[in-house]
Formats: structure tokens, C-alpha cells, sequence
């Protein structure tokens, strides 16, 4: 769904004011919806995260135990569940495939689609705004078309299996977002900057790599992390290219993958998954703050 | 190179010297203009044609493709040009069974019933994103945007599902929606009963255990865009009009929820798109459901065109989908979304 944002404002206005701390300075009338809103806090948090402490929890339960006592403790607590998981090797050998396929689509996709934005942005030329509308099309393919033909140019190349046919495909697909969202941030460079870099005899490449880089990191950071999350969490792809060898997949396809492979066992099925939570939930509560700026802003054209 | 460098100054920061040099110039100065104009066009074609070339090859090349696999019979292990070209006929056996009466009544039950079975599971999606969704994230937001203690956690903490990704989110809802597990016990132990064959089997209620995953993962992504844009409408005006003697009813009413709505046709726009490529969730969550319960377009695309050997028929599908977004999309940026940029441009 990333692939349907709008057009960006360079900074996104969300609420920075920190103070969660109640003011009922506004007569009595206020304080009932103090207590409203803190009781929608407590149920949004209990469905929250309710299935997902049922998900880990569950993970430390012997079959039997689940069957006959799902809703509490674990008795005995299985902690061989998980540390069979984290012992074999093909837990972290699959997160270490969405390591390497995040990182690279992130890389490409912002690196290729600042350089592409540049111009746009900032040269007057014929064709521009052509260009442009090409990407702003783009936002219209999604992904779930192309996958058929998708899978058979990947295999022509001879990149079934390897990251490489999973990474340049979703580059591809994560541009038009990125060059719309990084055009209106690389318009804001003051052009006196400019006019001083080329008095310093810095050329226009050199410009773009010293100046206009490092200015539009903001910009930058929000469509990598649109980025990240987008490949860490991508399916639809890797079952295609990824198929058979579960050395090769990444980890949502590795879940599904221990999922037909243990069907009976659900807790260690709960184990696996609550597992492959882990890495996104840490990079969330790390980049809290950049992820939801990134999105609100992106969406609110 | 100082000559180029003082030329690229005169011609001003944007790189724009067709309209900068007066009319009589020297040839000299023609010369240097030319060698501008030639400099300016292959840095031009230096920022752009990576990404220019990835977006062909990767992207506009398979969508094209698609569109002509979809003319053809091809179960995609011959060779494509062994395929035998077959007109539209992919796409009238997917709407209606096909043009030849001997098979016809045969793949309508094969082909064509199972398709719009997926086409009204997508618009159910729809309907209920707009009919449930949009008003409980809405009156959601409205009460969480004040201060209150634990603000902040509770935003981090509902807005989490959205990074999970749909894949572990359909695991961890599918154990919990066993047949045996948990949710059935949850219900029985308050008197009721779970659906008969299990909450995904279920013919009437697969569709809908499917819509409840599909909101515990995106309700919280709503609710955090609506409180983004709560956060832009001016503190003043609500408490003038409370001050006013209105009620908090009214306040949301009249002000807060017309003053969000950019924000909230946005959510709609992208709401709509996602329901209609629905598939990550829906295909970890058994493919759909034994006999498609709760299948979508892109399932459904994707158990013919790949499962099944039919590339022609899945290509047809895809482009179906494809059409019926477009449409969508287009539709609705030039009805509803165009008054929000107008708007925004008079603002600017």
C-alpha cells in the first residue's frame, strides 16, 4: 500500500508537544474525557497487545498445555521452544537474508531516487515534467501485476533464489514514491546555495554529492524507512523467487515456510513467529518518531 | 573550466540558459552556450537513467508483459513463443465462462464464479473499511487527541501492528481463530458458539474473520494519520467555540472532522487501494480458504497464474485488477482529491 503516498511536504507538522500530563485547568466538563480517553488508551492497548503476549507466551507452552490451559501460565515454561529455534541456523541465516535485502532495496531505492529527483527538482529542461509523470504513473502499477512476468524475467537473468532477483525488482517498484517525495525537498535548497557553490567552482555533480545530500537527508531518511519496512515485511515476491530452498528465504516466506513444516506443532509455530516479530518491533520502537513523522507527512500532501 | 563555471552562473542556478543571453551574441559565446547545453543534458541523463532504466526493465516492461501474456494460452513451461495467441478469450472465461456454449456452463463453474466470488469479497473489504473502519478510527482519534496521561505510549503502542507484517500478523490471528483454539473457547465460555467449519471455513463468516485481521493491523495507522491531522487544526478554534457554548459534539463536527478532511480522503484513497491487492494476509491465512471463502483478486490471480500453470488466464486477471484500480484511482483523484489540491495551491 506504501506505493499509492502522496506528494510530500518537505517537513511533516506532527505534534511534537511532548507533555503527556493532564491539565484540567479547563473546568470539570473536561476531566470525563480525560477518563474517556484514557480508558479508549487501555482498550486499544489490551487489543493491541493482547494477541501478540498470547503469540509469545504461547511459545513457551507444550502442545498439550495450549489445548488444555490456553489462557494461563505456561506449565511447564518450554524455553527449548526458542532455543532450539535460536541454535539451529536457519532462523537467523533467513534473518540475515531480510537483513541484506532491506539494506540493499533501501540503499538503491535512495540513492537512485534522490539522483533521479535532482534534476527534476532543480534544472529546467524539456521533457521534465514527462519524466516526472512517468513516476507519478508508476504509483499506479502496483506490484501484483507484474509479479507473473516478474518471475520469469528474474529467472531469464538466472537470479531465482538469490537476492539480487529480489532486491533490483523492488528498487524498481519503491521509486515512484521516493522521486515524488524527494523533489519538493530537493526544491527547497535555497538557490543562493548554488550560485556560492559555483562561484567556489564546485560543478554540479559535485554540488549534488556535497551539498544537496547531506541538506536532504530528512527527506532521504523518511523514503529509506518507507523503504525498509516495505522489503522487510514483502511476500508476495520472495514466495515467488525464493521458493524451495529455506537457506535462501527471507523471513516472513521462512515463517510460513516452518509453518507448513510444522503443523501440529503449534507452539513452535508460535515461537518461530513471535521471533520474526522481534527485529521489526525493535527497529519500530528505535525509529518510532521518523516512521510515523515519515508517514503522516508523506500523507498529508 | 573557469569559463564554463562563470557561464553556468550567468545562466542562472537552475541551469536554465536557453532564456538567459541576449539576442546578438558572439560566436564565441554560442559555442560555450552549446557546450552548457550539452553539459546540462548528460548530467541530466547521469541523475536519471538508473532509476529511468530500473523503472522500464522492472516495472513498465512486466506490466506490459502481463498485458500480452493475457492474450495468450500459456502455462508458462513451453516456450513463450510456442504459446497459441487466443484473443480476449482469458477474459471473457473469467467474466462471464467464456463464448463457446460447449464449454461454457463448465468454466463458469471453473473459472468465472470463483473470480466474482473474489471481486465481491474485495468490494465487501471496501464497504466495510469505509462503513466500519473509517468512522470507529475516526471517533477513536477525536477522543485520544488531548492530553492525558500515558499519551504517548498508547500512540506508539497502537500505531505498532502496522510494522508487523502481514505475513506474522495472519499467523499469529490464524492460530488464534483455530477451530480449537482460543477464540472458540473465548466465545463458548460466554454462551455463544464459534461458526460452523471454523471462523475461516465458514461461508458467511470466513470474509469476515479475514476483515477483523485486515483491522487489527490497520485501524492503528488510521487512527495515528487522523491524530497527525487533528494536530494541525488551530487549538484557538475549538476553544472559542467551546467557550461559545458548544458542546464537544459539536466542536468535533463542525470543526475538527471538516478541518481533517484532506487527511481523512487521503486514508480513504489509500484504504481503497490496498483492499483492492489485498493478498499477503489473505494468501498466509490458507490461500484463501479451501474452496475460496475468502479469496481475493490477487489470490485468486495468483493460484491460476502460478499454482495452477494458467499464465495466460492469471494475466488476464492481474490485468482485470489492474484496470479496476486505475479506474478507482483515477476516478477518485479527479472528484474527490482534486479539490484538496486546488485548495492547497490557493493556501501556497
Amino acid at each position: 500500500m506504501t506505493a499509492t503516498l502522496n506528494q510530500a511536504p518537505p517537513v511533516s507538522p506532527t505534534d511534537e508537544s511532548p507533555a503527556p500530563v493532564a491539565s484540567p485547568r479547563r473546568g470539570g466538563g473536561m476531566n470525563s474525557s480525560v477518563i474517556l480517553a484514557i480508558l479508549v488508551g487501555l482498550i486499544g492497548i489490551a487489543l493491541t497487545l493482547g494477541p501478540v503476549l498470547y503469540l509469545i507466551v504461547g511459545g513457551f507452552r507444550t502442545q498439550g498445555n495450549l489445548t488444555s490451559n490456553p489462557t494461563g501460565l505456561p506449565d511447564p515454561w518450554m524455553w527449548q521452544n526458542y532455543a532450539d529455534i535460536l541454535k539451529e541456523g536457519i532462523f537467523w541465516r533467513q534473518l540475515f537474508n531480510s537483513l541484506v535485502v532491506a539494506l540493499g532495496t533501501t540503499i538503491g531505492v535512495v540513492l537512485f531516487g534522490t539522483m533521479a529527483a535532482y534534476p527534476l527538482a532543480r534544472y529546467r529542461f524539456k521533457g521534465r515534467e514527462v519524466i516526472y509523470l512517468v513516476f507519478v504513473t508508476g504509483l499506479m502499477f502496483p506490484l501484483t501485476v507484474a509479479v507473473l512476468p516478474l518471475y520469469f524475467i528474474i529467472k531469464n537473468l538466472g537470479l531465482t533464489g538469490s537476492l539480487w532477483g529480489l532486491i533490483i525488482p523492488q528498487i524498481a517498484f519503491a521509486l515512484p514514491v521516493t522521486v515524488i517525495i524527494m523533489r519538493p525537498f530537493l526544491r527547497a535548497i535555497p538557490n543562493e546555495l548554488e550560485e556560492a557553490a559555483s562561484v567556489d567552482g564546485v560543478t554540479r555533480v559535485g554540488f549534488f554529492w556535497r551539498v544537496v545530500l547531506p541538506l536532504a537527508r530528512p527527506g532521504m531518511i523518511t523514503v529509506g524507512v518507507l523503504a525498509f519496512i516495505g522489503s522487510w515485511n514483502a511476500y508476495l515476491l520472495p514466495l515467488l523467487l525464493l521458493t524451495g530452498d529455506a537457506e535462501s528465504m527471507t523471513l516472513p516466506l521462512g515463517v510460513t515456510q516452518f509453518q507448513g513444516e510444522h503443523a501440529s506443532a503449534t507452539t513452535l509455530i508460535m515461537a518461530y513467529t513471535s521471533l520474526s516479530m522481534v527485529p521489526a518491533l525493535v527497529f519500530f520502537l528505535l525509529l518510532e518518531r521518523r516512521i510515523v513523522d515519515g508517514l503522516t507527512g508523506a500523507v498529508k500532501g | 573550466m573557469s569559463t564554463i563555471e562563470t557561464s553556468g552562473k550567468a545562466a542562472g542556478p537552475v541551469g536554465d540558459t536557453s532564456s538567459a543571453g541576449p539576442r546578438n551574441v558572439s560566436p564565441d559565446l554560442m559555442a560555450m552556450r552549446r557546450r552548457d547545453q550539452r553539459r546540462k543534458w548528460s548530467e541530466i541523463a547521469l541523475f536519471t537513467s538508473p532509476a529511468l532504466i530500473l523503472f522500464a526493465l522492472f516495472v513498465v516492461f512486466p506490466v506490459a508483459s502481463a498485458a500480452r501474456y493475457s492474450l495468450y494460452k500459456w502455462n508458462g513451461v513451453k516456450k513463450f513463443s510456442e504459446a497459441e495467441f487466443i484473443g480476449f478469450e482469458n477474459y471473457t472465461r473469467a467474466l462471464w465462462g467464456g463464448n463457446d456454449p460447449a464449454t461454457q456452463q463448465a468454466f463458469k463453474t471453473a473459472y468465472s464464479e470463483p473470480f466474482w466470488q473474489a471481486v465481491g469479497h474485495n468490494v465487501l473489504i471496501i464497504v466495510a473499511s469505509m462503513a466500519i473502519q473509517l468512522p470507529l478510527a475516526l471517533i477513536i482519534a477525536l477522543i485520544l487527541n488531548r492530553k492525558f496521561p500515558g499519551r504517548s505510549i498508547v500512540r506508539v503502542i497502537i500505531f505498532a501492528p502496522y510494522v508487523i507484517s502481514e505475513v506474522i500478523a495472519g499467523v499469529m490471528w490464524f492460530i488464534i481463530f483455530d477451530p480449537y483454539g482460543i477464540a472458540t473457547k473465548f466465545v463458548e465460555s460466554i454462551g455463544l458458539s464459534a461458526p460452523d467449519g471454523g471462523w475461516f471455513e465458514s461461508q458467511t463468516w470466513g470474509i469476515w474473520t479475514v476483515f477483523f485481521v485486515v483491522t487489527w493491523k490497520y485501524l492503528g495507522l488510521a487512527i495515528i494519520l487522523f491524530l497527525a491531522g487533528l494536530s494541525g487544526v488551530p487549538q484557538e478554534l475549538q476553544e472559542a467555540a467551546s467557550i461559545d457554548g458548544a458542546s464537544w459534539w459539536q466542536v468535533q463536527r463542525r470543526i475538527n472532522i471538516p478541518l481533517i478532511g484532506p487527511t481523512i480522503r487521503i486514508w480513504v484513497f489509500l484504504s481503497l487501494i490496498g483492499s483492492i491487492q489485498l493478498f499477503d494476509m489473505v494468501w498466509v491465512l490458507n490461500r484463501g480458504g479451501t474452496q475460496g471463502q475468502y479469496a481475493t483478486i490477487a489470490t485468486f490471480m495468483m493460484q491460476f497464474g502460478y499454482f495452477r500453470k494458467d499464465v495466460g488466464f492469471g494475466s488476464a486477471v492481474a490485468v482485470i485488477m489492474f484496470l479496476i484500480s486505475l479506474l478507482v484511482a483515477v476516478g477518485y483523484m479527479l472528484t474527490v482529491l482534486r479539490r484538496d489540491n486546488d485548495n492547497s495551491e490557493v493556501a501556497r
